[in-house]
């Protein structure tokens, strides 16, 4: 079953403040030829102050879940059932049925979000200040003046030398870091609760990707924001999350902390992830093991488990049967989505009743 | 005809090694003019590539690292004249062991050339004609250079196809139903149709996801066992290059600062970009995380407006007086080891290796 509120609370032992909860998440996308179920069933939820990395290949539905957060899924893409839980003053916002004003109360003020490319992110057309005043116009009642002295502040913030020059600027005379560092302070211009940040270091060399990563460390510490951190890159991952979920073609199979799962990951998708990556230092030469075959077609979703074609661990008459429900663990916060651990406890119990 | 002496002696000397170099630059330099005005007048260049002496020994693979902006995709492409380089040479050792400058061969002259030595591009959405069905786009050099009939030529684009990891179904589909890993998948097959010599992998797996890259880096590998491929391997990814290199060049705007064999360089850096470089990639361990990191400051020169001095130094620890006036040249420090700082071997740079 899809797991509800009181048990996230549960496997916590302070009791968690969850500023987004999503359950059930189903997000797919119609076409000609068929019906592409981008996300299928996510539940997740972030607390206050906390730092979830959500990791999986491409096509794995992990923008597309971010994106339905903030109901940025165009045409043809639909959320067709779940609901997502944003906390506001008054309780909570569900995005899936919310009206178009609470969408956008909720966009930019409570949950910001910053993309990959910055550079088609923003408007070529105006200047850095502009951007950024717009954004704190839309939501705060202030003058262009006191915006564009709010802009200024944001962009030294962010770490971007002169900003009181740099302000007037427009977005094709800034390098790829300095304009992620500006969509950053887009985000924060209103004090988000939550930051979506969808592969935001993925354009970016490894030393600017480091100043970036370091940037946003820093900003979350001092702010006490909640970070969603989308990435394909398991060593952003392991640097930056408190807790990590991986993704496998619109399900999340694994979660936990991040150091549980990547110490002693329990999904065999999480395994062939990090055995995929060569190990910097290691010196080996060693072939690598990737994960068997490719992605399914997103038009033919396996049955049972969706990872059963590719799995070194495959069950026959198990795996290609049953979809694997999310399985909490005794020792540890997280659940993996996985009929190996089913299978345990069913053994376990057994051997407990016939002695 | 008899061979002039100077490529007799060549031969000589590659047959008599075994290990002569498939590909070595000297002074290879590329100067983009910075045009301005009505009349065009140059009033600038860029140095994008700026004196390098590379080698590239046959059936090896060596690393060119460094940001974006330090020229190594652009020493890639001057290897195969795409772009014209604005002085050095590029001398390539043919099958018949001789050698040639490719720097000076006209367009015709270089024809041959270009199916020996094959370019996999950097960016996936640019590289691939969205007119053109991935049977056409990878089938083209196969028609073209090879010469195959229509049901040949589907039979090796399938089959290339599933060595890249991509579904044979696809031949009829266009880049457009691709993403950008599918993408590239299709760069590398077009590479390969050829069976190239050399191969110059601009980032070629930087934009396919950690389990198909590791797919494609073992084909890589692969093939380089099967066909005695040499690689020329671009990259900024350092887990990848420890991977993937047997040497490694690192480049800092236009220059070559390190090279080494990549155990030594990985255990050792000799440069303090180098050591830079190796802190900042994120490894896949939380428990690295407490790990003292060198976050570089500031962003890659501008290579038309290069610093005075060493042109890292506004950015190095280390830099000292000397270093914001004197240029450092590339040295050999041990042996194997190059290094263009001024106190190469003084400096305890941090490594990597446990």
């Amino acid at each position: 079953m899809p797991t509800t509120e009181a048990s996230w609370e549960r496997q916590q032992t302070p009791p968690r403040q969850n500023i987004l909860e999503i359950e059930g998440l189903h997000t797919q996308f119609e076409l000609d030829d068929g019906v592409v179920q981008a996300v299928s069933g996510v539940d997740l939820a972030i607390a206050r102050g906390e730092v979830l990395a959500v990791v999986g290949e491409s096509g794995c539905g992990k923008s597309v879940m971010a994106r339905s957060v903030l109901r940025l899924v165009d045409r043809p893409g639909r959320i067709t059932g779940g609901q997502i839980r944003v906390r506001t003053d008054d309780g909570a916002a569900d995005m899936v049925s919310a009206a178009p004003e609470t969408v956008r109360e909720v966009r930019g003020k409570r949950v910001a979000m910053v993309f990959q490319e910055p550079m088609s992110s923003m408007s070529p057309m105006h200047t850095i200040g502009n951007q950024i005043g717009e954004a704190i116009r839309l939501h705060e009642r202030v003058t262009k003046a006191e915006a564009r002295a709010r802009a200024v502040e944001l962009l030294g913030r962010v770490g971007i030398p002169a900003p009181e020059r740099r302000v007037d600027e427009y977005p094709f005379q800034m390098s790829g870091g300095m304009l992620q560092r500006v969509m950053i302070a887009m985000a924060l211009s209103c004090g988000p609760q939550l930051l979506i940040a969808d592969e935001p270091t993925t354009a970016l060399d490894v030393t600017t990707q480091a100043q970036i990563l370091d940037l946003l460390r820093g900003l979350q510490e001092e702010t006490g924001m909640a970070v969603m951190l989308i990435t394909h890159d398991l060593g952003v991952a392991a640097q930056m999350a408190d807790r990590v979920a991986v993704m496998y073609l619109g399900t999340v199979v694994e979660e936990g902390r991040v150091e549980d799962v990547f110490r002693a990951p329990r999904h065999p998708y999480t395994t062939a992830l990090l055995r995929s990556v060569p190990k910097l230092g290691s010196g080996s030469r060693e072939r690598l093991r990737p994960v068997r075959g490719m992605v399914p077609h997103s038009y033919r979703r396996p049955s049972g488990c969706p990872f059963h074609p590719r799995c070194d661990e495959f069950m026959a008459g198990r795996c290609d049967v049953t979809v694997p429900e999310p399985l909490r663990d005794q020792g540890r916060p997280g659940a993996v989505s996985c009929l190996l651990y089913e299978e345990h406890e069913e053994h376990e119990e057994h051997e407990e009743t016939t002695p | 005809m008899t061979a002039p002496p100077s490529e007799v002696t060549a031969t000589a000397a590659a047959t008599a090694t075994g290990t002569a170099p498939l590909l070595r630059t000297h002074g290879l330099t590329k100067h983009f003019p910075i045009r301005r005005g009505l009349l065009g007048r140059a009033v600038g260049r860029v140095r994008a590539v700026d004196g390098v002496d590379l080698t590239v020994p046959a059936g090896r693979t060596v690393a060119l690292v460094g940001e974006s902006g330090c020229g190594k995709s652009t020493l890639g492409r001057c290897l195969m004249r795409f772009f014209e380089p604005t002085s050095g040479e590029i001398s390539y050792r043919r099958t018949d062991g001789t050698v040639i400058d490719l720097a000076k061969l006209d367009e015709r002259a270089l024809k041959p050339y270009r199916s020996e030595i094959r370019l996999v591009f950097q960016d996936p959405f640019a590289s691939l004609n969205p007119r053109m069905t991935l049977l056409q786009i990878i089938g083209e050099p196969l028609r073209v250079n090879l010469g195959l009939g229509a049901a040949e030529t589907e039979e090796r684009v399938a089959e290339l196809l599933r060595r890249v990891g991509l579904r044979p179904e696809y031949l009829r589909r266009y880049p457009n139903a691709f993403s950008g890993g599918q993408r590239q998948r299709v760069g590398i097959a077009r590479a390969l149709a050829l069976a190239p010599r050399m191969v110059v992998a601009d980032e070629a797996v930087s934009a396919l996801d950690v389990s198909v890259r590791a797919q494609i880096l073992n084909l890589l590998k692969d093939l380089q066992d099967e066909s005695d491929l040499t690689y020329l391997f671009i990259s900024h990814d350092l887990g990848v290059v420890e991977y993937m290199a047997d040497e490694i060049a690192v480049m800092y705007v236009g220059k070559v600062v390190e090279t080494g064999a990549t155990d030594e360089l990985y255990g050792q850096p000799l440069h303090p970009y180098t050591e830079a470089l190796l802190s900042a990639v994120p490894e896949p361990d939380p428990g690295a995380r407490r790990r003292e990191r060198v976050v570089l400051r500031g962003e890659v020169a501008d290579a038309s407006n290069v610093p005075q001095g060493c042109p890292f130094h506004p950015r190095c620890f280390y830099a000292r007086d000397r270093c914001r006036t004197e240029v450092p040249a590339l040295r050999e420090i041990a042996a194997g080891r190059t290094s263009a700082c001024h106190f190469a071997g003084e400096l305890e740079l941090k490594g990597c290796r446990a």
